[in-house]
């Protein structure tokens, strides 16, 4: 059962990004081109992506939070760290930096996979071998604990 | 140039955020979509893989079944660009791995629960992603 919950999840995960218009890098990057705000070139969907899905997502969290645990499971997995710290500043700047040139998020690009874009390909391919190498990263620099205790990442 | 979409960006702003709602009900996990690809790759660290793999299949499949049905495309223009592409793809895989989350699981969840650490990584990630536009567009290719 959490398997297809889980299913149903990232469906309609994926049906808001491509309705949205988030799963279109042209449209992410029309957003982040704020120089184009005097010009009347700025597209500022973006914002009411985040506004639909934070507001959604605050009101739910917080009813879900009213129970004494999951539908299936034993316990809620929020992240434990409070933390502002080099990683998490450091690896958001070149998160940032690789949605700026590309337009694609890891949602996103996951929702792409089945157009053949070339373009999309390569980038997801390097998006695991760099998910990988940073984990490996943050789990030795000793921010992390051990592998099996560690704190679900958000 | 694309069109400003207020509805239907609010509306699929609006579902993304009932899916992240879903999923934590359902599973008790948080919906970064960075934090469950990079669990998907060895060394596992718990048996909740089978859970992962089926949101990434949701995903992935999601576009080909509103296609299918509702004849909504995505119309995304993609960079053909490929070693743009690579890069950009390894800094978004890199970024997101050391910096604990993306826009799904700072940008949504993270703001959804209040947390000042996903707020310092959303600022900090909006405000790359926005240098870096200017300068691509407006510097270089200017």
């Amino acid at each position: 059962m959490p398997i297809l919950w889980s299913l149903l999840a990232g469906l309609i995960f994926g049906y808001g990004l491509v309705i949205s218009g988030m799963s279109n890098p042209a449209k992410v990057i029309n957003f982040l081109d704020v120089a184009g705000i005097p010009s009347g070139r700025w597209d500022p969907s973006l914002a009411l992506v985040m506004a639909g899905a934070v507001a959604v997502a605050f009101a739910g969290f917080r009813a879900v939070l009213g129970r004494k645990k999951p539908a299936f499971g034993d316990t809620f997995h929020l992240p434990t760290r409070t933390a502002i710290d080099t990683p998490l500043i450091a690896g958001s700047a070149l998160f940032g930096i690789g949605w700026g040139l590309s337009g694609f998020c890891p949602g996103p690009a996951l929702t792409s996979i089945l157009s053949f874009a070339p373009g999309a390909l390569v980038f997801v391919v390097a998006m695991i071998a760099g998910l990988t190498l940073g984990s490996r990263t943050l789990s030795g620099s000793g921010r992390m604990a051990p592998a099996h205790n560690r704190a679900p990442a958000e | 140039m694309t069109t400003f979409t207020p509805w239907a960006s609010l509306f699929g702003g609006a579902l993304i955020g009932l899916a992240a709602v879903i999923l934590f009900a359902a599973t008790g996990r948080i919906a970064g979509i960075s934090g469950i690809v990079s669990r998907l790759v060895p060394p596992f660290t718990d048996r909740a893989w089978p859970v992962r793999l089926a949101f990434v299949a949701g995903l992935v499949v999601a576009p080909v079944i509103l296609a299918g049905l509702f004849n909504i495309q995505t119309g995304a223009a993609i960079s053909s660009n490929v070693p743009l592409m690579a890069v950009a793809g390894l800094l978004v895989g890199f970024g997101s791995a050391y910096g604990s989350g993306c826009t799904s699981g700072h940008g949504v969840c993270g703001l959804a629960r209040l947390s000042a650490r996903s707020l310092a990584a959303t600022a900090t990630f909006m405000l790359t992603a926005i240098a870096t536009v200017f300068v691509v567009r407006h510097v270089i290719g200017g």
